[in-house]
């Protein structure tokens, strides 16, 4: 099967790539880009580990084809932390234990970053809603909202 | 089945038993409508439109669906725009992701009984790609949004070979998966009516959680209350996942027509709702449940149709 260019922006940065039309978002972002902060799960649209931002909305990449992306800004969890500064969800999610084995977190927290960007201040009701796509096997959730409540308010006073 | 689980074991356990491949097709994003249909047409059964892509990557994914033909409709403007005025109603891009729509206030106004459906298919990450259109076409009996669009009188917008067609869309679905689509046609746009006065809607569905769940039963009720807000002149009342398509009960809404509003009228329409289910028994429920839960849900979508078509709040499930 012959190779497709695609330019894209990830994390801020130009991109380009090439992949096959089959191939889905995840798979060129772990497989041939090296960006393995995107973690896959489920492969079907029900985990949400894999969630990046598309042009700002929060999607599952595994059910977006990467030739979807031509043209298109594509945020993931390595372009979240400075080098010398965790972003505040990260910070809170380390303070708060709200993880344990890890694979869920970042998608957790780039879902929780689209759920600020677009309400500051969410109630815990919205911020269990939100995050209805996204499941953890270890902690409950509970650390994990609590994560999100407490980073939301840091997020507010800077 | 630890399809969905992401412990260690079983996520070693996943990746041992399959390959993670979807079989190779060619991608096209088509610029023009015309550009989709011929596209469409000369591949047959071999090409599928791609909107969202939360039901047709996932069946790619399974190897339930095999493609030469990915056609992306998401860059034709009529397919992914959405327009409301209060005179024309609201038309719908085919394409155009649940987020948008129920992100648009105006919209979300004017319609809370499709923003119920709209709200509540999958997750945000799905909420975010899955369109209202893709769900129709899709064409599963349990299917969230389809009884809502029924009971908004929405129309289909269909373009293919011969030109363009418009069809009411409770004739689209006519079996599981399949539709009235035929070689080289795709769904272009929905259309609904403005709403009139006093009119309401409501939709809901019963699954055994809060959210991130396919109906048991979903019920989709509107009417139109006459200017003393006391007597029904028009409603319309659709079933989900209680026969092999969605349906529109006639029998129902004749229960409600030209009568005063009582609760002993609202049981009427639902013993008509029952009586017209055809439902089988699942992984999901019984027949008895679904019976059961198509007259709870069609009392309790009329009761928040008729609430709102008076002017009152009704919250979202």
């Amino acid at each position: 099967m012959p190779k497709v260019h695609v330019q894209t922006r990830i994390n801020g940065e130009d991109i380009d790539f090439l992949c096959e039309s089959r191939q889905s978002l995840l798979e060129v972002l772990r497989d041939d880009l090296g960006l393995t902060g995107t973690k896959e799960g489920c492969s079907n649209g029900n985990c949400g580990a894999c969630s990046v931002l598309l042009d700002g909305v929060l999607v599952d990449s595994c059910l977006v084809l990467a030739v979807e992306t031509a043209g298109k800004e594509v945020a993931t969890i390595e372009g979240l932390a400075s080098p010398s500064k965790l972003h505040p969800l990260q910070q809170k999610f380390l303070e708060h234990a709200a993880l344990q084995c890890g694979i869920c977190t970042p998608g957790f927290i780039m879902a929780a970053k689209a759920l600020l960007a677009k309400n500051p201040t969410p109630t815990e009701h919205e911020v269990r809603y939100w995050l209805a796509g996204n499941l953890c096997r270890c902690t409950g959730y509970d650390k994990i909202v609590r994560a999100v409540l407490d980073a939301a308010t840091v997020m507010e006073k800077a | 089945m630890p399809v969905n689980c992401l412990c260690i074991l079983c996520r070693i356990v996943i990746t041992l038993q399959r390959g993670e491949h979807l079989q190779a097709f060619d991608y096209v994003a088509a610029q023009t409508v015309d550009e989709a249909v011929s596209l469409l047409a000369a591949k047959g059964a071999q090409a599928r439109v791609l909107a969202g892509g939360t039901d047709l990557i996932v069946q790619l994914r399974e190897g339930r669906r095999r493609l030469e033909l990915v056609v992306d409709v998401k860059k034709i403007p009529e397919v992914n725009t959405l327009s409301y005025d209060s005179n024309n109603g609201l038309q719908l891009g085919a394409a155009v992701p649940c987020y948008k729509i129920y992100g648009d206030a105006t919209i979300a106004r004017a319609y809370p009984g499709l923003m119920d459906a709209f709200t509540l298919v999958g997750g945000t990450q799905i909420q975010g790609r899955a369109s209202v259109g893709g769900n129709l076409c899709n064409s599963s009996p349990a299917a969230d949004t389809t009884p809502t669009l029924i009971a908004h009188r929405a129309t289909c917008v269909i373009a293919g070979p011969t030109g363009r067609r418009e069809i009411p869309v409770e004739q689209f679905c006519t079996g599981p998966g399949r539709n009235v689509l035929g070689n080289g046609e795709f769904l272009v746009a929905l259309r609904f009516p403005a709403p009139p006065q006093n009119f309401g809607a409501h939709y809901l569905r019963f699954i055994p959680r809060n959210e991130m769940d396919i109906a048991v039963v979903g019920v989709g009720s509107s009417v139109v209350l006459g200017a003393d807000r006391a007597t029904v002149t028009a409603a319309r009342i659709a079933l989900g996942a209680v026969a092999p398509t969605p349906l529109l009960v006639d029998e129902a809404a004749e229960a409600l027509i030209g009568k005063p509003i009582s609760d002993q009228t609202i049981a009427q329409a639902a013993a008509a709702a029952q009586a017209a289910a055809r439902p089988i028994s699942d992984m999901r429920g019984t027949i008895e449940q679904r019976r059961h839960l198509t007259g709870v849900l069609t009392r309790r979508t009329l009761q928040g149709a008729i609430a709102r078509a008076r002017g009152e709040r009704v919250n979202h499930a």
